[in-house]
């Protein structure tokens, strides 16, 4: 019994060990990066590991802004483009998943088998038709192709579908038939609010993937002036910051800030939601 | 009631509609489109014009006979493949530990937070801090090589074909492990408790529980983690194109990488690159299908076996 205990503890130690040392390598290269983002390229190039920030990080910004990268361009683009998706996609998925929830119709279940056979297909195989497409009816450089196609956004229809099977029940519709209420504002005014933790859970993957998303953005956007974050940070490869290590370090924690105020104030709900197999990219 | 459900029907349809128009809008016609393009001669920056060509499958079968197309599928599934068993292997481990009700692992909440966290980082972003960690001749990773005394003089990451594409799978192991520990974690909490009492009670090892009640238990999530991590894999775009622009010799080129190349620059080539993007289709359709119904005959065949242990166990105490 003994002997048990004793090699559970050494178990529990390499345990806490190989943890801690996993967290480190997730922080690690962001706090270099919050650091290096301060310190003058010079100081970089001496010591490019440093704990601690220094000065430098107004000059830096200065260097930054003075070329092509322009973040407050980038940070408003992808605020219009994500928003939009996010709304577009939690609301029309809710408004689906309740008419196959709620109302018995005749191609109920086909349009159901429908939704999860294109669950798995990705927008991306499809991008030079879209862009043919988009270029035709003269919407490249415009956001509302990258805002749009949230509309039908079957992996959440599915997820919206699967928490009202197991929420709504019917009696409160009736009810409010019998109060006289018409579909449409049932939907809005009882259904939307039961349905309140799913479109949180959900708004927040939605909306940074839609933060995060390079491919169709980066062939649909080609005027600087509508770049989203993640095009403006490709920005940064390019050779006129090759040799501005700071610049570079702070353009590159400019596009992680808001993702990481997000994620430390929204954390418990994003596992949650990680766990409920929510995240279907 | 029943005839009030028929009267209600037609909103059935009226809700689905938005859905049904986007859906055919956005995604059904490109589709459509992309494999019309992939016939066609649409090649060259601002044509919308094009005909069919003589020999309908022209692209396709240039893009087979491809050298670069051919290197870079092989790319994708090296790449795939080296991040994706050390990722779900060591998913699998930190799920033993989590889960081991002898171990009882404090602080479990922040760990699951720290380890996910990589994964909802903008994936441009991070291949561009790789870059920069990996820099040559000075960049954090050399400099803490070097002073740790593993390396005695720089090494040069981003021009050696195996580095480069190690550190393309490193990347991808490291935003993925989270997420697919915690989606394994969440399946082995879905598992009866009482099981793992009953083996408990029985005197089985930790070791024992997670081999045979576990593992065989999650077979469902782990088919679920592969097939999306193979369809994400077959995608991978973000992170070797911005990590060296698919170089070092096309090392890390991936077929979406190829692709984007394909009909975005040099002579926009629009009809090879949706030739090749049909071809990547297929292999996510016909791959996701034949892994659900292998795992699913697996299963059937099991329980077939199970079944027959059963009766002939009932027919000898029959017999006794």
């Amino acid at each position: 019994m003994k002997s048990l205990k004793t090699s559970t503890n050494i178990t529990k130690t390499i345990i806490y060990v190989v943890c801690i040392f996993l967290s480190i390598l997730s922080i690690f290269p962001f706090w270099l990066m919050f650091v290096n983002a301060t310190r003058s390229t010079y100081q970089i190039q001496q010591n490019s590991v440093a704990l601690f920030p220094s000065t430098f990080l107004f000059s830096n910004w200065k260097i930054l802004n003075g070329k092509s990268f322009n973040a407050a361009v980038g940070f408003m683009n992808s605020m219009l483009v994500s928003s939009g998706a996010t709304l577009c996609a939690v609301y029309f998925s809710s408004l689906t998943a309740y008419a196959l929830v709620a109302y018995t119709w005749k191609l109920r279940q086909p349009f159901f088998s429908f939704i999860l056979a294109i669950m798995m297909i990705p927008a991306q195989v499809t991008g030079i038709g879209f862009y043919q497409m988009m270029y035709k009816i003269g919407w490249v450089n415009s956001l509302w192709p990258l805002i749009l196609p949230s509309i039908a956004a079957p992996a959440m229809v599915f997820f919206m579908r699967q928490y009202l099977m197991a929420t709504l029940s019917l009696d409160i519709v009736n009810s409010a038939r019998i109060d006289g209420a018409g579909e449409f504002y049932t939907f809005n005014r009882i259904i939307l609010p039961i349905m309140k933790p799913a479109m949180a859970t959900q708004a927040i993957f939605t909306f940074v993937t839609n933060w995060n998303n390079l491919f169709i953005p980066m062939i649909i956007l080609t005027r600087r002036e509508k770049y989203t974050m993640p095009i403006m940070v490709s920005l940064l490869r390019g050779d006129i910051y090759k040799t501005e290590y700071g610049s570079v370090y702070l353009g590159l924690a400019l596009t992680v800030l808001p993702l990481f105020v997000v994620y430390f104030l929204l954390s418990k709900y994003i596992i949650a939601g990680v766990a409920l197999g929510a995240l279907k990219e | 009631m029943r005839k009030k459900g028929i009267n209600y029907a037609k909103y059935g349809y009226y809700f689905s509609i938005p859905f049904v128009l986007a859906y055919l809008i956005f995604s059904l016609y490109p589709t459509i489109y992309t494999v019309i393009i992939g016939f066609t001669d649409l090649r060259g920056l601002g044509r919308t014009t094009f005909t069919f060509l003589d020999d309908p499958f022209e692209n396709f079968k240039l893009i087979l006979a491809n050298d670069t197309f051919k290197k870079s599928v092989v790319n994708t599934a090296v790449i795939w493949i080296m991040n994706f068993i050390p990722q779900i292997l060591l998913a699998l481990l930190l799920t033993a530990w989590f889960t081991n009700r002898r171990f009882k692992v404090k602080g479990q909440g922040i760990f699951k937070v720290l380890i996910y966290m990589p994964n909802i980082i903008t994936a441009a972003t991070i291949a561009i801090l790789f870059n920069s960690l990996f820099g040559y001749p000075k960049g954090p990773v050399n400099d803490l090589l070097m002073t740790l005394g593993i390396l005695d003089a720089p090494a040069n990451f981003h021009m050696q074909e195996w580095t480069s594409k190690g550190v393309v799978a490193f990347i991808q192991f490291w935003m993925w492990y989270g997420n697919s520990m915690i989606v394994l974690i969440a399946g082995v909490l879905g598992i009866s408790p009482t099981l793992f009492e009953a083996a408990e009670v029985d005197g089985a090892t930790p070791t024992q529980i997670f081999f045979k009640i576990t593992l065989p238990r999650l077979k469902t999530i782990l088919l679920y983690v592969l097939i999306t991590s193979m369809v994400g894999g077959l995608q991978m775009y973000d992170i070797p194109k911005l990590y060296l622009w698919g170089g070092p010799d096309n090392a890390t080129l991936t077929a979406s990488v190829f692709i984007h190349n394909q009909a975005f620059s040099g002579s926009y080539l629009y009809n090879r690159a949706a030739a090749a993007s049909m071809l990547m289709f297929l292999i996510i359709v016909v791959l996701s299908i034949a892994m659900f119904y292998l795992m699913r005959d697996r299963g059937e065949q099991k329980l077939r076996k199970q079944e027959r242990a059963r009766v002939r166990v009932l027919k000898r105490e029959a017999s006794v």
